[in-house]
């Protein structure tokens, strides 16, 4: 059982964001970047799936040469292998990546190496396009599960599940299948010191895209506009709170 | 024709967000000349809700029948909606930006082979289609142009407010049963374990609601939240890492993809006020957050703040009220 976890280098979008003059992404010169908390569950799931079923997890990716620290990261808590397609990413758009990512799949199980499930994050951080697992399931002709977070296989059939509109919900699919992974099922472990040293030491492969991206259909970027602020600060801390309750009743709502 | 996709809750009638998307897509068929708004949504409809979708100015309800549709599968689903696109001739297909419309919509988009546009928040125009959506967690906003027939897009939750339309539709029903493959239903729900019990109704029309963010620290982090809500007699909301980490249920939750609020005042302890939770409770009449960061937009946006820890403030405010009340 060799799962392929599919992770992209994002910006952390906590700290403020700049666009690029073209308004065509995010300026990375004045970002931190960062793997989405879903993707991160992924890995997670990935690294157990394989441990249990005797295999090894393998991390994929779409990026710059710079996206290689996010394989890396993965590498250290538990991948064994790493598959960079090198390419600009604000040029791809979700089917762009879809058709990329079955390429490798394909491609690995010509090579002897079949991922019969492949995890990615429910949705990407930056671009939240909600569709490249699904799309990827359509290139592949698998099934696909969306939006679960904790995952396991046994007998060659994944069980999946997580909070549905009507309460939790589960799926059982027979393998090969897609499966896209929102926070919240596991708890992804840290990076070990000697998991970093290992990290270091597997060998990237690399690859180039195999078709010309159709891109996304962006326009541009743009910043909300600021709203001005208007806040009232009562105090700090405990301090505050006798301020805080004569605004309580101020408003009214402490009558009792 | 326009499509849209509405969800039913287990109560029977149309989710807020699916009328909120029925409300865009009225508005859009407005601009495109009148053009007529169509619905397709799974199971047998009540009177009341075909009642409440034909106020919405809806035409036809499609309402997808048969075993196919006994549990949810994102590619039945897609299936059925691709058939009355198919019959119909629709030229826009719509849903609301949850994780189910977001995944049908997805499914849609794959099989037609056109692009989709998730969590759209306006319409720019019809020639060239464009719309503008949010990315980047709701920090940055995305004009993008969908030039292909259908266009496929979502609308993101508390966008546009749900409205009733001048003109009530027609809202005829139209049960279909359509012919769904083996292989769309490979993938779909096999159990659904007892639902939460939904007290959102008494979130949603709380005069105070207290919110507890990531700054509540665990799932053991919420006693004196739980006082203060007991002391204003309120409601809990929260956010969504709050529901994501299994720390409180998800009915209790803020925001796009949770309730929509309007009480007299929130007090939002630890929550940093990301747009997708501004989204549920912009219209909240006065806001008081308690945040250890000045610099929060929860803090910049709301009327009053505190700064602090609110393990700190909260227990202080609790027993300040206690003590007023003697
Ligand atoms: C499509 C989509 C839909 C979404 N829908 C929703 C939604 O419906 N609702 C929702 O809430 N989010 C939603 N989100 C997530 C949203 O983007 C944010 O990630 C989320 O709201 C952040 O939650 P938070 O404020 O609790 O956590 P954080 O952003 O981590 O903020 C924590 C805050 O707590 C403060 N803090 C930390 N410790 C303390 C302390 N001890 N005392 C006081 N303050 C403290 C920090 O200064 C910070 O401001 C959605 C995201 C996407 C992409």
């Amino acid at each position: 059982m060799n799962p392929l976890v599919c992770v992209k280098r994002v910006v952390d979008s906590s700290s403020e964001v700049v666009l690029t003059d073209d308004g065509q992404g995010v300026d990375g010169r004045f970002a931190g970047f960062t793997t989405s908390a879903h993707e991160e569950g992924a890995v997670e799931l990935a690294v157990r799936i394989a441990a249990d079923g005797g295999g090894g997890a393998t991390v994929l990716t779409l990026g710059d040469t710079d996206a290689v620290e996010q394989l890396r990261s993965a590498l250290a808590v538990g991948c064994s292998a790493a598959t960079h397609v090198l390419a600009d990413p604000q040029a791809y758009g979700p089917a762009d990546v879809a058709r990329e990512i079955a390429a490798v799949v394909r491609d690995h199980a010509a090579a002897g190496t079949p991922h019969d499930l492949v995890l990615l994050g429910n949705d990407a951080a930056d671009t939240g396009d909600f569709q490249v697992g699904i799309r990827l399931a359509y290139e592949l002709g698998w099934p696909v599960v969306n939006g679960v977070s904790t995952v396991s296989v046994a007998d060659g059939v994944v069980t999946a599940s997580g909070a549905g509109p009507d309460g939790h919900e589960t799926y059982r699919v027979p393998l090969p299948a897609v499966v896209t992974v929102l926070e919240g099922g596991v708890e992804p472990r840290y990076p070990t010191v000697p998991g970093r040293m290992k990290a270091k030491k597997v060998l990237i492969e690399e690859r180039e895209p195999v078709t010309e991206p159709v891109g996304p259909s962006r326009v541009r970027l743009v910043l909300p506009p600021p709203s001005p602020s208007t806040v009232e600060v009562l105090g700090e801390g405990a301090a505050a709170a006798p301020a805080v309750v004569d605004l309580l009743e101020r408003l009214g709502v402490l009558a009792r | 024709m326009i499509l849209v996709l509405v969800e039913v809750s287990p109560a029977g009638g149309a989710v807020e967000t699916s009328r909120e998307a029925v409300t865009f897509a009225r508005d859009l068929a407005a601009v495109g000349g009148g053009v007529p708004v169509d619905v397709v949504l799974v199971g047998a409809p009540d009177d009341a809700l075909a009642g409440v979708l034909a106020s919405y100015g809806v035409r036809r309800v499609h309402a997808l029948t048969g075993p196919a549709y006994d549990s949810f599968s994102g590619a039945a689903w897609a299936a059925g909606l691709v058939e009355v696109r198919e019959r119909a001739g629709s030229v826009v297909v719509m849903a609301a930006g949850t994780p189910r419309g977001n995944e049908v919509l997805a499914h849609v988009a794959a099989r037609l082979a056109v692009p989709m546009a998730a969590n759209v928040v306006s319409f720019g125009g019809l020639s060239p289609f464009t719309v503008t959506r949010q990315v980047v967690g709701g920090a940055v906003l995305e004009e993008m142009r969908l030039a292909e027939r259908p266009a496929v897009f979502t609308v993101a939750g508390h966008a546009v407010p749900a409205a009733p339309a001048d003109v009530p539709g027609a809202g005829e029903l139209v049960v279909e049963t359509p012919t769904v493959a083996e292989a769309d239903l490979v993938a779909r729900v096999v159990s659904t374990e007892e639902p939460e019990p939904d007290l959102s109704g008494a979130l949603t029309s709380a005069r105070v609601v207290v919110g507890a963010g990531r700054g509540a620290g665990s799932a053991d982090g919420f006693d004196d939240l739980l006082e203060l809500v007991e002391l204003l007699d309120g409601s809990l909301g929260v956010s969504r890492v709050v529901t994501s980490l299994g720390w409180r249920p998800h009915h209790e939750q803020v925001g796009q993809t949770g309730s929509r609020i309007a009480p007299e005042l929130y007090i939002p302890c630890g929550i940093s006020g990301a747009i997708q939770h501004w989204a549920g409770c912009s219209s909240a009449k006065a806001i008081l957050a308690i945040n250890t960061d000045p610099d929060a937009p929860m803090v910049t946006r709301a009327t009053h703040a505190v700064i602090g820890d609110l393990h700190e403030v909260v227990p202080a405010v609790n027993a300040e009220i206690r003590r007023r009340r003697g």
